[in-house]
């Protein structure tokens, strides 16, 4: 039987076994007219059942499949002819991913041997079996269940305490997956930067002004001499995101102000969503944007000022990626500036205040730990934007506050350090690592500030 | 009592229904038992006159055809069922229904002699002269000195820090919360208790010198000792300021008003005297409305 055809009919059987439990416990109440000695209403009794017949039934379902895979890998080694099992590790875990695939009828590297095709049959009726057992035992698991169940329904169980009992235990294990994996990412992050730091020193990493992580993979190649200093790739993702926030950051508020404070309601419900489907253009085409466009124009009016500019310019990219998180910030905004009280505008008003004293005295303070928010997402963002950067921004590692030059930033570097054929294991890949990290405690260190800012400055209203 | 304001409620459902106000046939009967303002609306000192002033939310009508002096030095207390438009009207008297998008108002409201509806009359200064306490206390999050401070310094009234440290205690003086809040300036204001938080809302209105003070039911958020220190505020206000009030209370308004109006499904039913208006109603539906048969 197929797991899913499995899975079904055990969520079948909870349904009759939801049944079940409700006419059961109507029946031990005494009749539908005496309910009221139960001590929850029936359709609990109906869930606790449906619980009792579908839950320990799915866990022996999860369990099994986990465990059956290596289960039966044993079994076949167990009885394969003695030539084969006597092959050194790797030479056998080679030869059963062959049977695998001769079995799943896959294609197979070299010859099809007796004793592969007798292995593969034997591993093909060993997996039919399981499933068989599987379907049995989890059958009757799931019956006892409810039968089990139905003996302890009485007027006195506590029906409705158990079921909210099991649906919290749900609600921990939903939340507790985002945590654990999270958890997850960062310490295998951390596991591989801790690698890398025992190839790279410490010192050279934080505070080297060189990057160039070409090591040499053979000892006599020339022209690689592996700097992993990261101050350039830091400085240009400053650079760059500096130059996008001076440009999201006003345009944003002021749109924000505009749609909130100046425009008629008409004119919100248009201009909002369109300002909103700024945030969802990809960003590659954004990127292609800013190398196509953006980056020339740059140039030439850069150069039409006797100035130098690069084809690729932090100036371009920073520009575009302003333009991209512009309704980070105004939306964000809009939202708190609109959530101010209008009993604050019209006290403003009351006195005899402008609309543009308002704006700035009343509204923008009592808003502005919402704003800061908005901004340190914005920023969060740009520091992790990284195509706009790939295609606008170059990707020499230069250490430069000059705009016109070309920069490149963490993640760019990440990228590029992680395509292309790499032995896994080398200071290079693992370098990736050790930025991730960083990057990692950068953006946690903003949002800890912006914690900060937001309860600080807080002008509470209300 | 209850099948009458079951009339009523009946009454201005259709009135939303019809839309245009005088429209529906049974409020038609109720607006001709209306009939024109009994009483006379006119004093011999206006500082606001108000003729003809209707108000439109979109196309449903709040007010209609409604005529009324304020007088100078006097308080006038506005008085009238849930929803029959009393709010609506004191805020036209300083153009804070223009903040509200589908607000029209039509007719004529004059300050002294000068129109303030007029396309050339400036808001902010009308409404410096024109204050305004709301029904909710709604200091600013901002310290005790700032919330008072605000209005002076958007205004320029104060050249130097002595002369606002001054404006700020005469201010709060007058609202009777000196003495409660003078060693804690610097706190929020958003912390007083309510009854000092309307208090401060007052002392912020007077603030900026206004000539007339609009209060819309300022002590419903009250209780009754902070009450009576609103109310006690408010007759010695009388002697620097015109000062108009809507309150649900009539025993407030007999308490300290001069004049009172009723209004009725936004028209002004009657006005006078309040010791007549309380003693001697002429109108039915005024005499209905304060002896407690609806509202
Ligand atoms: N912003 C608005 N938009 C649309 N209609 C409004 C608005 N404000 C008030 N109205 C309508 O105008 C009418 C008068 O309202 P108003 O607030 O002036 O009544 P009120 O006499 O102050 O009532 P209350 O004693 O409950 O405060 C009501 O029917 C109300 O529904
Ligand atoms: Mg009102």
């Amino acid at each position: 039987m197929q797991p899913t055809t499995l899975v079904i009919l055990l969520l079948i059987l909870m349904a009759i076994a939801y049944q079940f439990g409700m006419r059961r416990s109507v029946a031990v109440a005494g009749g539908p007219k005496n309910l009221r000695s139960l001590h929850s209403r029936p359709n609990y009794y109906g869930y606790y059942t449906a619980i009792w017949a579908g839950l320990p039934a799915l866990i022996v379902v999860g369990l099994w499949a986990a465990m059956q895979g290596n289960f039966i890998i044993d079994l076949v080694i167990a009885d394969l002819p003695p030539d084969v099992r006597s092959l050194p590790p790797e030479r056998l875990g080679l030869w059963l991913n062959d049977l695998k695939n001769l079995a799943e009828g896959n294609i197979v590297s070299g010859e099809v041997s007796p004793a592969l095709r007798a292995g593969a049959d034997h591993y093909l009726s060993l997996q039919q079996t399981a499933a068989a057992a599987m379907a049995v035992v989890v059958l009757v698991i799931a019956v006892a269940g409810v039968s089990f169940a139905m003996k302890l329904i009485s007027p006195k169980l506590r029906a409705r305490n158990r079921v909210e009992g099991v649906v919290k235990v749900l609600l921990i294990f939903c939340s507790s997956i985002a945590i654990v994996t999270t958890l997850g990412i960062v310490l295998s992050v951390l596991f591989e930067a801790i690698r890398f730091f025992n190839m790279v020193p410490f010192m050279e990493f934080f505070f080297g002004t060189e990057w160039s992580p070409q090591t040499a993979i053979r000892s006599d190649q020339v022209g690689s001499s592996g700097a992993f200093g990261m101050i350039p790739l830091f400085a240009g993702t400053m650079l760059i995101s500096l130059i996008a926030m001076t440009v999201a950051v006003p345009i944003g508020l002021m749109s924000a102000i505009y749609l909130s404070e100046y425009a008629s309601s008409r004119m919100r419900a248009y201009a909002k969503p369109a300002l909103e489907v700024l945030a969802g253009i990809p960003t590659v085409v954004y990127g292609f944007f800013a190398a196509l466009t953006v980056a020339p124009f740059v140039r030439n009016v850069g150069e039409s000022m006797g100035l130098e500019v690069s084809s690729e310019s932090a100036l371009a990219a920073g520009l575009v990626m302003g333009i991209m998180i512009i309704p980070f910030v105004s939306s964000l905004s809009d939202d708190v500036i609109n959530a101010v009280p209008q009993s604050m505008r019209d006290a403003s008003y009351g006195v005899g205040a402008t609309r543009s004293e308002t704006i700035t005295r009343v509204i923008f303070p009592a808003a502005l730990p919402g704003i800061v928010g908005g901004i340190l997402l914005a920023v969060s963002r740009a520091i992790g934007e990284t195509m706009i950067v790939v295609m606008a921004a170059g990707l020499s590692a230069n250490l430069t506050a000059n705009p016109l030059e070309s920069v490149t930033t963490v993640t760019v570097q990440i990228v590029t350090l992680l395509v292309g054929d790499q032995e896994f294991d080398s200071a290079k890949t693992l370098a990736a690592f050790a930025l991730g990290l960083m990057l990692f405690v950068v953006t946690l260190i903003l949002n800890v500030i912006a914690l900060h800012v937001v309860r600080k400055y807080r002008e509470q209203y209300e | 009592m209850s099948s009458t304001t079951v009339d009523e409620e009946v009454l201005m459902a259709e009135e939303i229904e019809s839309k245009e106000g005088v429209g529906g046939a049974d409020l038609g009967a109720r607006a001709d038992e209306i009939g024109a303002t009994v009483g006379d609306y006119t004093v011999d000192k206006p500082r606001m006159t108000a003729r003809g002033v209707n108000v439109y939310y979109e196309d449903k009508r709040a007010i209609m055809d409604v005529n009324l002096d304020i007088a100078e030095n006097q308080v006038i207390s506005l008085i009238g069922p849930s929803g029959c438009g009393k709010s609506t009207f004191l805020r036209c008297l300083n153009r804070m229904n223009d903040t509200i998008d589908v607000c029209r108002v039509t007719g004529e409201i004059k300050l002294d002699d000068q129109d303030i509806y007029d396309k050339k009359m400036d808001v902010v200064p009308l409404r410096a002269q024109v204050g305004m306490v709301f029904q909710k206390p709604n200091p600013f999050p901002k310290s005790i000195y700032e919330n008072i401070a605000y209005g002076p310094r958007i205004h320029g009234l104060a050249r130097t820090k002595d002369e606002m440290d001054e404006i700020v205690e005469v201010s709060l003086r007058r609202a009777g919360l000196w003495e409660e809040v003078k060693d804690r300036l610097d706190e929020a204001g958003t912390g007083l208790s309510g009854g000092q938080q309307q208090r401060l809302c007052i002392a912020r209105t007077i603030s900026v010198s206004p000539e007339v003070i609009l209060m819309d039911e300022p002590c419903s958020a009250l209780d009754p000792i902070a009450t009576a220190v609103v109310e006690e505020l408010i007759d010695e206000l009388r002697q620097h300021f015109t000062i108009a009030i809507v309150t649900h209370s009539m025993q407030q308004a007999a308490r300290v008003s001069q004049r009172t109006a009723y209004f009725h499904l936004g028209r002004l039913v009657e006005v006078g005297p309040t010791d007549e208006i309380f003693t001697n109603p002429v109108h039915k539906l005024t005499e209905d409305y304060i002896t407690g048969r609806f509202g």
